[in-house]
């Protein structure tokens, strides 16, 4: 099957995601995601992967949603939230599988993913979306709510839950194998 | 003796932190700009677009540029002729570094130890290095650093027979390795001789250096700049979305070593080159 050229255009998604959102995203592509998210990093991960070796439920279904990488700074006062950049995904590599498995469908990073991860989101349809980091300040203004779910005392890196507006985005990997920065760096290699 | 108070020196690290989390040195931002003209990836010039336009809102809204407001390292040039007064310096600085996390809204990254991975509440303790200099003047330079680039640095203990094409290999390696994870385009520190330990912080120290400068050592110029094009050959471009601009500078520093070592320190600044400095006179 041949993969179309990503548009340039950005295509809007909204949260939950389903299988059809899932396959109709290539590697490449921008987005604009509106929609609830969850944040997690590497504490919140390794406490879910605890949980589910325990056999505990998750501080939240995982179905269909979308796992934000980021530890945003305090809310100085009159915000919702300080600055919320993606941090690098690949140190959540180890726990990812187990998530897919429970029907996690995207999450927001920047930086590549193992190739254990690019088989799972084929077998699993899920999405990996590239986040701008270090533009942490400017992402920010796309988060409209925030409330805390779970694991509180790891501060920053705490389980909240965001509300998200046309938040900007490229999918790294889809879930044909497609690899966005593999597939850049390929184009302007010299 | 030029007598500094200890409270100066807190208050002091306290502003250099918010100034360094929320405002880009202006020569960071020259380079973005400068960078976004000669970018020739339609993404990449987008990318560095919403790069400045962040650190403009950052700067008007005084709120960090980015959410790692990093592990504070502090540079610390202490003049011969200098007492501080009233506290330690180093307590000093850690006060200083206290007080700028919490009133900066900053966010406070440090463990405690690894083995027990508890945060510490308030980004402390900084890492400090001190250099004791001849004269009157105290320099304090802050630096934010983040660890998305951090973590993407990497030591190696070369052979002298590697000579400049391995260090340029290894170079190269790194920056691919590193890829979209340290938030391109970077800023590459490269340390070059020394012992283990001195080669890992004079890569740190090259990443002090404008952007705008070159090396004073001709041959350090030359790989300086002969590695900037090596690096913005590898198509990674601005956050990975390919593109001509990978690094906006590369800075090698040297420093004597061993007949039989080739120490090589790789240290990766992320786009948000975050650094402050004061000078008591």
């Amino acid at each position: 099957m041949s993969v179309p050229e990503p548009s340039e255009t950005p295509v809007s998604l909204t949260t939950p995601l389903t299988d059809k959102d899932v396959l109709g995203l290539r590697a490449g592509q921008p987005v604009l995601i509106t929609g609830v998210v969850y944040t997690a990093r590497d504490a919140a991960h390794r406490r879910m992967a605890e949980a589910i070796e325990r056999g505990e439920e998750l501080p939240f279904n995982l179905r269909g949603q979308v796992i934000y990488y980021v530890g945003p700074t305090p809310a100085p006062p009159g915000r919702v939230i300080g600055a919320a950049g993606p941090t690098s995904a690949s140190r959540m590599d180890r726990y990812t599988p187990g998530l897919l498995e429970r029907g996690l469908k995207g999450m927001i990073g920047k930086g590549p993913r193992s190739e254990e991860i690019r088989e799972a989101l084929k077998k699993h349809k899920a999405v990996y979306f590239g986040g701008l980091g270090g533009a942490g300040a400017l992402l920010a203004r796309q988060i409209r709510t925030v409330q805390m779910v779970a694991y509180e005392d790891l501060g920053a890196e705490a389980i909240r839950r965001l509300e998200i507006k046309d938040f900007p985005a490229i999918v790294i990997n889809d879930c044909f194998g497609g690899d966005a920065y593999a597939e850049a760096k390929a184009r302007w290699r010299k | 003796m030029k007598e500094v108070p200890a409270a100066e020196i807190t208050a002091k690290v306290a502003e250099l932190c918010i100034r360094a989390c929320t405002v880009l040195p202006p020569d960071v931002v020259a380079a973005i700009e400068a960078a976004r003209e000669r970018e020739e990836s339609r993404l990449g010039r987008e990318v560095l677009s919403r790069l400045l336009e962040n650190a403009r809102l950052a700067a008007d809204e005084a709120i960090p540029m980015c959410q790692d407001t990093g592990l504070a390292v502090v540079f610390v040039e202490l003049g011969e002729e200098v007492r501080v007064s009233g506290a330690h310096l180093r307590e000093a600085i850690a006060e200083g570094v206290r007080q700028g996390y919490e009133k900066g809204y900053l966010r406070k990254s440090v463990v405690q130890s690894p083995l027990n991975r508890c945060n510490t509440g308030d980004n402390t303790p900084p890492v400090i290095h001190t250099e004791v200099v001849p004269g009157s003047k105290l320099k304090i330079t802050v630096a934010a650093k983040g660890a998305g680039s951090e973590n993407m640095s990497r030591l190696k203990m070369m052979a002298p027979g590697d000579g400049v094409e391995g260090v340029k290999s290894f170079v190269r390696e790194t920056v691919e390795r590193a890829g979209a994870s340290a938030c391109p385009p970077v800023v590459v520190g490269l340390g070059l001789g020394g012992s283990f330990e001195q080669c890992a912080l004079i890569a740190k120290k090259a990443l002090l250096r404008s952007l705008t400068d070159s090396s004073a050592d001709p041959a350090a110029a030359k790989l300086e700049a002969e590695l900037l094009d090596l690096i913005n050959s590898t198509g990674i471009g601005p956050m990975g979305v390919g593109g001509r601009v990978t690094a906006l500078a590369v800075k090698v520093e040297t420093a004597p070593s061993h007949i039989a070592s080739m120490p090589v320190a790789v240290n990766l600044q992320c786009h948000a080159a975050r650094r402050a400095e004061y000078t008591w006179e």
